[in-house]
This record gives C-alpha cells, structure tokens and sequence, in this order.
C-alpha cells in the first residue's frame, strides 16, 4: 500500500515536471487583452507570448522580420511593400497571410476606440499583391512605420475570430503566437497555453506561462525568493542587492526606451505670465540649479541613467553635440538677475507615490540654492493628467515610457499640433524639421534632422529631461536565455530552464 | 417573524437609493476624467471622445443617473470601463474569495479572542489579564501590511512552509486552498481579535456582576457552568453586534491584505476601480456592498433572538 502511494506521487510529481509552467510576476493587472485596444504596459508583456507581431527588435534596437519576412519603401516613401512568412496559421486554425493583414491593419484604423490608429494613421490604403505580399500606401512619407509594426500596431489577430467576438474579442483573443489563451482571472492570473503549431516552436520550451500581477514590489521580490514566482518584472532599485546577493536568483538590466523630467507650461491653454513660462533663462537658470548624477544617487540608488535628450545617451540617436550640462549654481544665480529676478517660485507637481515625491523633493532643494521657491503639489495620477490638460499647472514631473523609433519620443511633444503637446510650445521650423525626419528614410539623414530640431527645443527648456529609467528583471537561477530588451518587453523565445 | 423580516427589508430601500445616489455623486465630484484615465499614455483624442460617448459621459449627471439605475433594476451592473468583463460576472468572481477571507479572519479572531476575553474577565487584573490585554492591543497596533510582509519573509522565504501568496480556489484543491489563506486570515484576524477580545472582556465583567449569575452561583453550579452557560451566552450579544459590523467592513475593508498576499478579492477591485476611474465597477461594487451590510446586519438581529431567546423579534407582542 505504502509503496503503491509512493509510485503514484512519483509518477504525478513525473507529469507535472513534464508539464512546464512560467510563472512572470507583473507589476498591474494588464488591460483589454486586445492589441488594437489594449493600453497597458504589462499588457504588452502578456501579448508578446500571445501574438506575434511583423516585426520585432534585437535587444540592440535593431529591426528584424518575425510575421514580415521582408520589406522595401517605395522610392517617394509613401508604399511601403511586405513579403508575409508562409506556413502560419492563428490559434484557431485559420491561415495567416495577406489578407489576414490587410484585414489587421484596416482594423486598427477603424475599430471603435482603437488605440493603434494615432499610430499608423498616415496608411491610406492596404493593398493585397498576392497570398503573401501586401502593399501599403502611405498619404505622406512616415519612416516610424516599420518601427509601430514591431509593436502593438503590428499584432496580427485572427480576422475570424475578431468578426466573430467583435468588441468582446480581448476577453479570448485569438492570435498567432507562441501560446494560446487558456482563462483569465482578473487581478489573479493569465493563464496561456503552448501552441503546438506555432511556426518557431523549437524556440519554446514551456508548455504554460502564467502571469500574476503583483503590485507591491516587496511582494513581487519575496513570491520569487520563496519559489512561487520565476520570473518578475520591474525590481525596485532598492531591492537589487537583495537579488544580486541571493545565489538562487540572477538579476538582468537594459536601459529603457523612455524619460523622467519636468514639463513646464509655457502656454496651455494660452501663454502663462509666471517668469517661468516667460523666460528661457529661468529655466535654463532651473536646469543647471540641478544636478542629474546626485539625483540618480539619492533617489534611484544610481541604478537609472541620467540625460538631457528624449532619448537615453546609450541610443544611437543621442545627439553628442548637446552634452548634459553639470550643474553651476552660480551661473544660475547670474542668470536669473539677468532676467531680472531675485528668487522665482513656482509650484512643482507630482504624482502622489513614494518615489516621486522624493524625486520632487531633492529638485526644490537643489533649485533652493540657486534662487527657486518650489511648492510641491503631490496630486494622485488620473487627477494629475487631469489638471495637466486643463493646463492647471506651472511644472509636472512626468515621463514617457518610450518607443522604438525616435519620432515616438519627440514629434507628439514638440510639435505645434502634437498630441501630447500639454506645455503649448511651438516653433515652426522645429515642426518642420520635425516633419522633414519622418519623410527621410536614413539613418544619417533623419539623425540630422533630429540634430538640428534638438539644437533649437532643448534651450527652450520647456521640457527638462533628467533621467531614464532602466528596467530590471529578476529570475531564478535556474532559468536560462532570458535576453533583456529595451522596451522592457519578456519574450518567451529561448526561456528554459536548465 | 416574517413581517419583521419584510418590514426590515422594506426599511432598506430608501437606504439603498441615498446609497445609489451618493456613490454616483461623489464619485463624479473627484477630479480625474475616466475616459482621460483609461485612454493610456497616448491620450489620443479620437479614443478619448468615444469613450465618453459609450460610457454617456457627456450626458447630464441626472441622465447618467438614470441610465444607471433604468440597467441595474434590469439586474445588469454594467461593464468595466478597464478590462470591458460585466460587473456582476467580476462580483460573483471575487466575492466567494473575499467571503472565505473574511469568514476565516472571523473565525480566527473568535478563537483568540473569546477565551482570552472570558479568562481576563474571570481572572481580573491578574498576570493572565495584563497578558491578555497586550496580546491583543498589540495585534490591533502592528499594522496589517507589515506583519503580513514579515510573514511572508519569515514563513514562506526563510522557512518555506507555505506558499507566499496567490489564491486557489477550495473546489478546486481545497488544501492547497487552506495553505494559501491561512497566513492572510491570521494578519486580519489578529487584527479583529483585540477589538472582540476587550468588547468580550467587559460584557463578561458585566454580566459576572448580574444577579442571576449569582443566584446561579448561590445554587451551587459549577463555575464553569455558570461562566459558560449562563455568563457568556448573555455576554456574546454585543461581541455578535461587532462581528457583523466587522464582517461587513472586512468584505471591502481587506485591502491592504489582499494587496499583500495577492488575493484577488474585493477590496483589490475596489482600489484598482477607484483609481482607473471605473465609474460601472465603483458603482457596482459599492452598490453590492452597502446591500450585503444592510443584509449582515439584519441577520445579526437574527442571531440575537437565537443566542438570547428573550429578545423577541415582531410586533406581536406589544
């Protein structure tokens, strides 16, 4: 009897060791799990076991194929011609090819609340060649193309599937990746399943992966000391020598794509007199009040990395030209009399978490020195974008979390017109060359144009870049091939454990 | 019986309107726009725009109002804003989770604290009370978070014992279940415990000094007879008044717990809403939750004609 019970537990401890589970702790629960609505971040992370995209990146940043085999931009930049991977088929069994992604990207342009269409929106028309060509006509040259189809926007969905769920179709999402959805437990889990027909399966060696979110870092940390966690996302600054001193655990770290800095609002919704909003030198008198090396110290344990540009120095668009300035209280003080001011206050605001107002603390005491009253206002996030729209605010300490392509962390902010233009800058020939850079197709020619745009916003000051965030992945030890990206994003290619 | 049942539910509804009426009110008096909270960090203007047309958000708050109240009296709580699931599908996902939490915090906290209340009643002033009396001061004090963060660090990462958090459910495996909840029911069941303990405390003082306990002594029970029969039966009334406030209060009242041993409840939804601007779920939830007090609460004047069958409930016997 005895040894019967034994034999039975060895043979279930046999499947379960046979069916492998990866278990990724999350930060939030995701969103809408559909790639045309979806908003979240960590819902990016699941969608990357779950659909496959037309391109993806290197963790150099570089582009490479993964639905697309293949690309050519027409000579006047405005059709841009893909040739499809063959042999793909969605979880459900329907075939991927050219109509499958002319059906996608019409549906990205036209579903009701799709969060993708501000993001190819150039596209006029989808053009199907042949079963594995497709050609997309362009009503203005737009380079960041390829770059949004290696992102959400590049997701390719069942076309069956989409007509059959309609609006509920995030709720069981069916697309053409690695796994397959199984269930979803809102705030418990998300659980997935391997695809047995997945095109690349020899790159996957789990047979699930579930995804928990866990909000509370500590908590996040402590699931994956104890076992219950295999990998997670986002360790706390403060906790990285917690996992680099833990001999069970390995820690991964890639600079991230996006910035923190302050916004100030020049003219939103119309011109601001405050010497802040009026004068350059004011706030070139703030940036240099700042020193962006001691900031990452105190507030960030040195982990981050701190900038001056909407893009990290690590990047191959950094622009050497405009090195980061060190901080000189004295030629702050100066520049201030010369605007004729003793001392200037302003209220600083700040999103209501612990690491912000910390953040927001160490700037008014360095701005102290050099002429600055701060007032911090720490307001809650949605109440925060709020007021910024309104344009109820002098400064904001907020960020980007950032997009492959360049245009993705300048064009929005800096352009007269930009979508998420919040300080009410403009200038036309930034606009122009900002334009100019989207039509050029080089790399050498848009880096110019977005050297000569950086030569004329960054002394505008109107946003002050400070820092870019690094992400950090914690695993166990065990768990081999995890490459960081980034843009932050866990892929499941190549995860196994030895 | 039945009447005072019928009369009691008949008190409730115009409860529940100024409860329907104040969440929605309030709710729309916080600054933070849904349809700006839930665009994501793209904002685009087209998205924002739809979504305060399908959520009727450009309509004025009295029609809002009552397009509302016109689908919740159909029964439908309507979707979230956030992941689109229906409300009522999300409540009766998360409410057994959080029931189980709270029922078990109960349980925990009546274990400690109904012995230790009628021992430092019975032992007055002695070691065992002042003993008693910080045990249970201190399980009010340490905050929920904390102990629950050392726990985890202590129990599940040091000594590995039990799994650090997440939630299976009981039908599913209902040991692995009880291994998951133990350590949360414990941190808020300490917590219930000290309020419970000193409420038993002096409604035992009270009670021990009443005359019938004396006239039981007089006629010579046990004194274990007299405390637990005839002293405590009478002394529970109040501490029952209290565990049903705190039932209710704990169904949404868990937050911090379920954050820290991330179990997908109520409370989690709660925060998670209020902060995404999630008017349908926020509505929903409270709306579900002032119910089901008003529904505790009259079940605890249930429970007092049970444990004391002089109190009488009814009109007749006026």
């Amino acid at each position: 009897m005895k040894r019967r019970w034994w034999l039975a537990a060895v043979l279930a401890l046999g499947t379960w060791a046979s069916a492998q589970t990866l278990r990724i702790g999350l930060v939030s629960d995701p969103d809408v799990l559909d790639p045309d609505l979806g908003r979240t971040f960590v819902g990016r992370i699941v969608f990357a076991s779950l659909c496959d995209k037309l391109f993806d990146i290197t963790p150099d940043l570089e582009i490479v194929p993964q639905l697309a085999t293949g690309y050519t931009w027409s000579e006047d930049g405005r059709t841009l011609t893909l040739t499809l991977r063959q042999g793909v088929t969605f979880h459900d069994g329907e075939p991927f090819n050219a109509e499958a992604v002319k059906f996608n990207i019409e549906r990205s342009l036209t579903l009701p609340g799709s969060n993708r269409r501000s993001e190819i929106e150039p596209i006029e028309r989808v053009e199907v060649v042949d079963a594995y060509t497709v050609r997309i006509h362009l009503k203005t040259p737009f380079s960041p193309l390829i770059a949004q189809f290696a992102d959400r926007a590049g997701m390719m969905v069942s076309p069956k599937a989409a007509r059959e769920l309609g609006e509920n179709f995030g709720r069981a999402p069916v697309c053409s990746g690695p796994f397959k959805f199984v269930e979803r437990v809102a705030q418990d889990r998300i659980v997935l399943e391997k695809f047995e027909d997945y095109w690349n399966k020899d790159q996957i060696h789990f047979d699930r992966v579930v995804f928990l979110p866990i909000p509370d870092a500590s908590v996040r940390l402590a699931n994956l000391q104890s076992g219950d966690l295999d990998l997670i996302e986002r360790v706390a600054p403060t906790d990285l020598n917690t996992v680099r001193d833990d001999p069970r655990l390995e820690l991964a770290a890639a600079v991230g794509l996006g910035y923190q800095g302050l916004t100030i609002n020049l003219a939103n919704p119309e011109p601001r007199d405050t010497p802040l909003a009026k004068d350059p030198r004011v706030r070139e008198a703030l940036e240099l009040a700042l020193d962006r090396e001691a900031i990452n110290q105190v507030v960030f344990n040195g982990e981050f990395v701190p900038g001056n540009q909407p893009v990290p120095p690590t990047s191959p668009w950094y622009i050497e030209e405009l090195p980061m300035p060190k901080r000189d209280v004295a030629r702050a003080r100066e520049l201030l009399k010369a605007a004729g001011y003793d001392r200037v206050a302003f209220t600083l605001m700040v999103v209501n978490n612990p690491q912000s107002i910390q953040l927001g603390q160490v700037i008014q005491s360095m701005a102290k020195e050099a002429g600055f009253d701060i007032q911090l206002n720490a307001v809650e996030f949605a109440t925060a974008l709020d007021l910024q729209e309104a344009g109820e605010y002098d400064a904001f300490q907020i960020g980007w979390s950032g997009r492959i392509d360049p245009d993705g962390n300048i064009f929005i902010f800096h352009t007269c017109d930009g979508a998420l233009n919040e300080t009410g800058y403009c200038d036309p020939e930034v606009d122009r060359l900002l334009n100019a850079a989207r039509s050029a197709s080089s790399f050498e020619e848009r880096h110019e144009l977005y050297r000569q745009a950086a030569e004329r916003y960054l002394p505008d000051r109107h946003i002050i870049y400070l820092y870019h965030p690094k992400w950090f992945w914690g695993y166990r030890a065990d768990l081999e091939g995890f490459r960081p990206f980034p843009d932050g994003i866990i892929r499941p290619e190549g995860l196994k454990l030895k | 019986m039945l009447p005072y049942l019928v009369r009691r539910l008949l008190i409730a509804l115009p409860t529940l309107f100024l409860v329907t009426v104040m969440v929605f009110s309030i709710q729309r008096l916080l600054p933070g726009d849904p349809a700006l909270a839930l665009a994501g960090e793209e904002r685009d203007p087209e998205v924002i725009a739809y979504i305060r047309e399908k959520y009727h958000l450009n309509d004025p708050l009295p029609l809002q109002y009552y397009y509302w109240m016109r689908a919740v009296l159909q029964g439908d709580l309507g979707e979230s804003i956030r992941t689109k699931a229906p409300v009522t599908e999300m409540i009766l996902q998360k409410l057994p989770v959080t029931a189980e939490l709270a029922v078990l915090s109960i349980l925990v906290a009546l274990a400690i604290a109904i012995p230790a209340g009628v021992l430092s009643a019975v032992r007055k002033e002695s070691l065992l009370d002042y003993t008693a009396n910080v045990i249970a001061l201190s399980g009010l004090s340490i905050p929920n978070f904390w102990l629950g963060i050392m726990l985890i660090l202590l129990v599940s990462v040091h000594l590995g014992w039990l799994p650090a958090s997440g939630y299976v459910s009981p039908l599913e495996d209902l040991g692995e279940n009880l291994k998951r909840m133990i350590m949360p029911a414990f941190v808020l069941g300490t917590g219930l415990a000290a309020a419970l303990m000193r409420q038993t405390r002096s409604a035992m003082l009270e009670v021990l000094k009443a005359d019938y306990v004396r006239t039981a002594r007089a006629k010579g029970l046990a004194e274990r007879v007299v405390i637990y029969r005839h002293a405590l039966r009478n002394a529970l009334i109040p501490v029952v008044t209290l565990v049903g406030l705190q039932l209710g209060g704990l169904l949404s009242g868990a937050v911090l717990t379920e954050q820290v041993f991330v179990i997908p409840g109520f409370g989690k939804m709660i925060v998670d809403a209020v902060f995404n601007r999630d008017y349908p779920m926020v509505q929903g939830v409270v709306l579900f939750t002032a119910t089901a007090y008003i529904l505790v609460n009259l079940l605890v004047d249930l429970a007092y004609a049970l444990i004391n069958p002089k109190i009488r409930l009814g009109g007749e016997a006026t």
